[in-house]
């Protein structure tokens, strides 16, 4: 079976963002970028499917500038077989990028697709239910574990409150949580070896997909900034601090609020 | 305008985070009705019936929407878009499961995570971590939001002139995926998101048995909910639907106590927005100190018990 792997290049993760003093968004320029992690989970996954014989070939796929070739380069490094880039200087919104993936897919005819369940910059958590949707395929999202056989995959999810296991039919859509696996590093050889794998590059128009985006971001600022901390010496004057929250001063016996 | 709010629910009761998304639609303004699609549901629709401002309850009660998987919940969801103008729902793990996939049957945008209404077509969500908060604006027909419940208060419940839940048309079986499991965490104390004291607790823990021991006897003295960083819930102290942060629970509760946690931006997405937040942390320069109003450092073990002695 073929897996399709996406990946997406955003801010590294480490990073602390800044905001363009014109308030029109987050400042990139010179910004050290990387693979959204949760993208290194769901490649980690599809390689991990291969390597168990499950999967027969892991194609990774990004959509976006042309440096995105780097983040698949790195997912080739990983073990993706080959790799696809659509390419566009637009800015991409969730559902433009599930279009496109939908266009990859009726092209590659992959029996499962593993999507991050987030981008760690516009966390929108949007793609992978929506990719879905347009297939008209089941999806698991929030991924902890997968198992694929007889056709079938089971998928744990991570929901609130708990857990849950689903039961889907291939092909599928999952997308990847953090405790799905935990992603190898590239080797140096790896990454030798995946300059040669092949990329290919295509386009919106190529795919005849339209990617003009429906929201408009009007501003980006700074959420408001906390007062500055006060240090205190002890628990005792930790407690004279924090003794009128209603919960603190019931316990102690204080009048409310004071 | 009309204003469609899929309900939070688990058939028997009716969840919390329903009633703040009431107030999210308050804001956007126009008739607000609710959707309670599940199995044997009809206890979560009255309920759903008291909230003040809603003005009609939608009931889809069929066994193939026990489980509320997303394919059957949004291919009902598509039967009814046609009438409002927006629909809302929680930024739960179920609405961020099913708007999405709503949204691009009807070809429109979705808003995550929505923090405030600006206008009906404009509203404020965080992007970064909560580094930034981007107010984005929709030009699509319907409106499909995700509404961060902390954001909002809760609407209020138990109206007398209540009205009567609607049964509506059932959309079909679809029978893309079914659930074979569920395992909820059993506890007794207060739900993370709806907390009025959060304690919370990490790596500097150090063990499962000293997370449950040390935050345990603070967190009942206080009737808190407790929460954890990645890094404890990686270790194993404690179970997954505890993690406060980027990728896990957003909580604003009154009072929220970290305690041996370094305070990475990850982290502190999901808590930030707290009233007053204690950091008792052995590093005097955990970041942690920088979104804490009150700081104390020291080593846990032994603060942690005498806070609670003292309180
Ligand atoms: C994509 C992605 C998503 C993530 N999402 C989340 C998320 O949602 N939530 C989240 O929490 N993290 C998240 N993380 C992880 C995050 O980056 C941090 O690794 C994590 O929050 C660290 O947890 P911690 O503070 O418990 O551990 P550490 O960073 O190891 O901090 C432990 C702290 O305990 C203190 N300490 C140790 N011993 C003692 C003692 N005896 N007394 C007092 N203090 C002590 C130390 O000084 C230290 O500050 C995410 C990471 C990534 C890459």
């Amino acid at each position: 079976m073929k897996v399709l792997v996406t990946v997406k290049r955003v801010i590294d993760y480490n990073v602390r963002v800044r905001i363009k003093a014109d308030g029109s968004g987050v400042d990139l320029g010179n910004v050290k970028m990387a693979m959204n992690p949760f993208d290194e989970i769901a490649v980690e996954e599809a390689v991990r499917l291969r390597e168990a014989g499950i999967a027969t070939e892991v194609v990774a796929v990004s959509c976006g500038v042309l440096a995105c070739q780097d983040t698949l380069r790195t997912a080739l490094a990983l073990g993706a077989d080959r790799a696809i880039l659509i390419q566009t200087d637009v800015d991409l919104q969730p559902l433009a990028v599930a279009k496109l993936l939908q266009a990859v897919a009726l092209k590659e005819v992959p029996q499962l697709v593993i999507l991050g369940k987030q981008a760690i910059d516009d966390d929108a958590n949007q793609t992978g239910q929506m990719l879905a949707a347009l297939l008209a395929w089941p999806q698991a999202t929030f991924a902890s574990t997968l198992r694929v056989a007889d056709g079938k995959l089971q998928a744990t999810r991570e929901i609130d409150g708990g857990q849950e296991t689903l039961e889907v039919a291939l092909p599928a859509v999952v997308t990847a949580d953090l405790r799905l696996n935990e992603p190898r590093y590239a080797t140096l050889p790896n990454i030798m070896k995946a300059k040669k794998k092949p990329l290919e590059v295509s386009t919106p128009a190529e795919l005849g997909v339209d990617v003009t985006p429906r929201l408009t971001t009007l501003k980006v600022v700074e959420p408001l900034k906390r007062q500055a901390v006060v240090m205190v010496a002890d628990v005792a004057e930790l407690v004279a601090h924090i003794a009128h929250i209603p919960q603190v001063a019931t316990l102690r016996n204080e009048p409310r609020g004071n | 305008m009309a204003i469609l709010i899929l309900a939070e629910h688990d058939d028997g009761g009716l969840k919390s985070e329903t009633l703040n998304v009431v107030t999210a639609a308050g804001k956007i303004g126009g008739e607000i009705h609710v959707l309670v699609a599940g199995s044997a549901c009809s206890a979560a629709a009255r309920a759903a019936c008291q909230i003040a401002g809603v003005v009609k309850v939608l009931l889809a009660d069929a066994t193939h929407y026990a489980g509320q998987g997303a394919e059957n919940t949004a291919a009902l969801m598509h039967s009814l878009a046609s009438a409002y103008t927006h629909i809302l729902a929680p930024a739960s793990s179920h609405g961020k499961d099913v708007l999405p996939r709503l949204a691009a049957l009807l070809d429109v945008a979705q808003i995550s995570d929505i923090v405030a209404v600006a206008s009906p077509d404009t509203f404020v969500r965080p992007i970064y971590a909560g580094n930034a908060l981007a107010t984005v604006q929709s030009a699509d027909a319907i409106k499909l939001v995700t509404v961060r419940v902390s954001a909002f208060e809760a609407a209020e419940q138990g109206r007398s002139a209540a009205v009567e839940p609607t049964s509506i048309a059932c959309g079909p079986d679809l029978g893309l995926s079914r659930r074979i499991g569920r395992e909820m965490s059993q506890s007794t104390r207060p739900e993370l998101g709806a907390a009025k004291v959060v304690i919370a607790g990490g790596r500097g823990l150090a063990s499962a048995e000293n997370f449950h021991n040390l935050l345990e006897p603070l967190a009942d003295k206080l009737g808190a909910a407790i929460g954890a960083s990645r890094a404890a819930i990686d270790a194993g102290f404690v179970a997954n639907d505890c993690q406060i942060g980027q990728t896990g629970k957003i909580v604003a509760p009154q009072l929220f106590i970290a305690i041996g946690i370094s305070g990475a931006i990850q982290h502190v997405a999901g808590m930030r927005e707290s009233k007053v937040i204690v950091a008792i942390n052995k590093d005097p320069d955990a970041p942690i100190f920088q979104v804490a109003d009150f700081g104390l450092v020291g080593d846990l073990f032994k603060l942690v018990p005498e806070l609670t002695a003292a309180l």
